[in-house]
């Protein structure tokens, strides 16, 4: 039987097992959403085509499925652009459709026609432009399949109307198989034997995670591993909950907001074993300095990540869940000696440099914005879903909240977008709606997609927003105030809306803290509610985050508290 | 770290885009494309690009790896350190005064470079080789004065082992 177009992709979402659809209707995608109306998907109608990426975002990352995404041509399309790109960095699965103009009129600077294919080359991992309905339904296959496999990312799929509203025979293959892609997912066995010796041989060593341990689902392994070796673990922003950050051989994040500890482990190590990671320069800074006396171990899916910033010891491609699962295999069968012994050393020497350098912030009556986030932490008992816009929001809720799990922590690394949380954190909830989820914003970033507030309160997805309320654009006038001789030059931002009427314009709940003794209140009181609430937390207006690392400085070299 | 020209040799799909795909890779990653010639394989499902390329080794190792990860791209061979025959075409159209007709010609006899148009007052010659060849014929024309030059890009091929 033949179908149409939009047929043919509603079936083909169905096959891949999508249930919900983030998007936003026009001209071009008419065919797409009609068919839609007729279907079981969940569409969640965003406010902005940015928010719909986003959301897809954060439901691909707190349920590991593909994210998808449904947005008209031109100014739709375009608008998808920035979700796109942070997805990319970040290596989300998501895919994109976009209705394009009907094929006939392609090239003709027709209305509402752009080129998104061409936009979004370097920001996918990969997009296509449907030109005949025979290919429609092999073509969302492949992009699933692109998007979720090797290392994960964003594909665009460009439909024109005329491919939407014509018919044809519906012809995918059973499997994908592209002779010009094809991800390594298992490791070369002697590079593993290397890591091993270098293992035995060694007497300060640590691991190095990221992103890499979620998005593989390598956890567990990465918790065995580092506990069979009793080597400490140190997580990027990416990899925060792919170890328990309550776990004794954590370490904390690294780089330019890291730990003391971290950073003078990554200083003094002699192995570091880094998996899933792509040592970007916020966490390396200076790359001479970087681990400088340290065998240099890294695993990863994609080989471009490695040698690209950083020389390493012993590379190893392949899929980190597979990897790990291997060398815990592996160190079953070899004797480590008594690491108990082995380790005391290096161990004692991390623990001191917790003891006498931990995370720190100086209490003086005005609410601390890492004070809330530390009471955000004990009143949910570390089990919330945390999503985060860019900043010192971002870097405090990175800090001071103690991911024990894997897709807790949800935020723009890569592209450090702001805008991002909200969105995220609606996507987030819808993927877990039994869930806390809580987005850790900033006053600048939030009115980046305050929009998405309906969102929230139109599909009663309870998400609760937390704004870091310091009244500026608080990451950047820190760098004014360190680098640029405190010449707070439009990071004052001077004038915000009331964010509890904004939140009760929306018909959502606002409450706000003006002091420490309200905080730990308000934020019980958000919990209770089930319904979206925006709590704004008048914090200190200029305090820093702390450690900070210079641009372009030794990781060990840290402006302390 | 010294920079050498690599040449590559890419299997890619014969699609429309992937050669934006690979040159936007090229300009967005701040590398160099020297030269780039694209044609159909035997295979019409396949295209050939060679092209050159400057960098340190590990520019290269990127630029290879950066490239193998397009989902277009079949395969990448670095033909640099292969043993491999390499060829460009050039046309040359160089003025020829009476008084210089004689010394082209030889000079085209020598290179086995062909006239493929004469006129009143210019030679246009064709002539392929190594870039060192193309490099030297260009060298000996240049006094007579050089009117218009197009070069191919490189091509190249692996040579089979010998038996
Ligand atoms: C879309 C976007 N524009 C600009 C920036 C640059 N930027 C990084 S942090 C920041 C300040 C964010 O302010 P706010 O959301 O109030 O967070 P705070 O640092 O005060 O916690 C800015 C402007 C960015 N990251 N993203
Ligand atoms: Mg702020």
């Amino acid at each position: 039987m033949e179908l149409t177009g939009a047929q043919i992709l509603m079936r083909a979402f169905k096959e891949e097992g999508v249930d919900t659809i983030f998007g936003y209707p026009g001209g071009a995608v008419l065919d797409f959403y009609d068919e839609l109306s007729r279907t079981d998907f969940k569409h969640i109608l965003v406010r902005h085509e940015q928010g719909a990426v986003h959301a897809a975002d954060g439901y691909a990352r707190a349920s590991g499925k593909v994210g998808v995404c449904l947005v008209t041509s031109g100014p739709g399309a375009t608008n998808t652009v920035t979700g796109i790109a942070s997805a990319n960095m970040d290596s989300i699965p998501l895919v994109v459709v976009t209705g394009q103009v009907p094929s006939a009129l392609i090239g003709n600077d027709a209305f509402q026609e752009v080129d998104i294919v061409g936009i979004t080359r370097p920001c996918t991992k990969h997009n296509y432009l449907v030109k005949n309905i025979k290919d429609l339904a092999r073509i969302v296959k492949e992009a699933f399949y692109i998007a979720r496999s090797g290392r994960p990312g964003p594909v665009l799929i460009d439909i024109p109307k005329d491919v939407a509203n014509s018919k044809a025979i519906y012809d995918a293959p059973d499997t994908i198989s592209l002779r010009s892609y094809n991800p390594t997912y298992e490791p070369n066995l002697r590079q593993l034997q290397k890591v091993i010796e270098l293992i035995k041989n060694s007497r300060k060593p640590i691991i190095f995670a990221g992103g890499g341990i979620i998005l593989s689902r390598a956890s567990d392994a990465l918790i065995e591993f580092s506990h069979r070796t009793k080597i400490p673990v140190t997580a990027s922003l990416m990899g925060l909950g792919a170890f328990p950050g309550t776990d004794p051989l954590w370490l904390g994040m690294p780089g330019m907001h890291g730990t003391f500890r971290a950073n003078m482990s990554i200083g003094e190590a002699d192995l570091m074993i880094a998996a899933g990671v792509r040592f970007d320069d916020r966490v390396t800074g200076k790359v001479q300095e970087f681990a400088k006396h340290a065998e240099i171990v890294h695993i990863d899916i994609d080989p471009t990540s490695i040698h690209k910033n950083i020389p390493v010891a012993v590379p190893v491609v392949g899929d980190c869940k597979i990897t790990l699962t291997h060398l815990n295999n592996l160190i079953h069968k070899v004797k480590l000696g008594d690491l108990d012994e082995i380790r005391k050393p290096w161990l004692e020497k991390i623990r001191k440099w917790k003891e006498t350098t931990p995370l720190k912030y100086i209490q003086n009556g005005l609410i601390k914005p890492q004070f809330v986030v530390e009471k955000i932490y004990e009143l949910t008992k570390g089990e919330a879903i945390i999503t985060t816009e860019v900043g010192q929001n971002q870097m405090w809720a990175a800090q001071y909240y103690h991911f024990d799990k894997p897709n807790h922590f949800i935020s723009s690394g890569g592209l450090g977008c702001m805008g991002f949380g909200l969105p995220a954190a609606i996507g987030a909830q819808v993927a877990c709606p039994t869930k806390t989820v809580i987005d850790i914003a900033g006053d600048g970033s939030i009115q980046m997609n305050s929009q998405e507030f309906a969102t929230a309160v139109q599909f009663n997805l309870p998400v609760k927003i937390a704004i870091l309320n310091n009244g500026f654009l608080g990451m950047v006038r820190q760098w004014q105030e360190l680098f640029y001789k405190k010449n707070y030059s439009w990071t004052n931002m001077n004038f915000a809306p009331d964010f509890v009427k904004l939140a009760e314009a929306y018909g959502a709940v606002g409450l706000r803290a003006t002091q420490s003794s309200e905080v730990e209140p308000v934020i019980r009181e958000a919990l209770s509610i089930p319904r979206p609430v925006i709590m704004d937390f008048r914090v200190e207006q200029e305090e820093n985050v702390y450690p900070m690392v210079p641009s372009g400085a030794a990781i060990t070299n840290m402006i302390l508290v | 770290m010294t920079e050498k020209k690599h040449i590559f040799s890419i299997l890619v799909d014969n699609q429309p885009g992937v050669l934006s795909r690979i040159a936007g890779l090229f300009s967005g990653r701040g590398y160099n494309i020297e030269s780039l010639c694209v044609a159909e394989t035997i295979d019409p499902a396949i295209s050939r690009i060679t092209m050159v390329t400057m960098g340190d080794t590990q520019i290269i190792e990127q630029i290879k790896k950066q490239l193998f990860k397009l989902i277009n791209v079949i395969k990448v061979y670095d033909l640099t350190d292969e043993r491999s025959i390499q060829r460009e075409l050039i046309l040359i159209k160089v003025s020829a005064k009476a008084n210089h007709r004689a010394e082209i010609l030889r000079i085209v006899d020598i290179f086995r470079a062909k006239v493929v148009d004469v006129g009143s007052d210019h030679y246009t010659i064709e002539v392929t080789g190594t870039e060192d060849k193309i490099d030297a014929i260009i060298t000996l024309l240049k006094p007579m004065g050089i009117k218009n030059i197009t070069r191919s890009g490189r091509i190249a091929l692996l040579r089979e082992p010998k038996q």
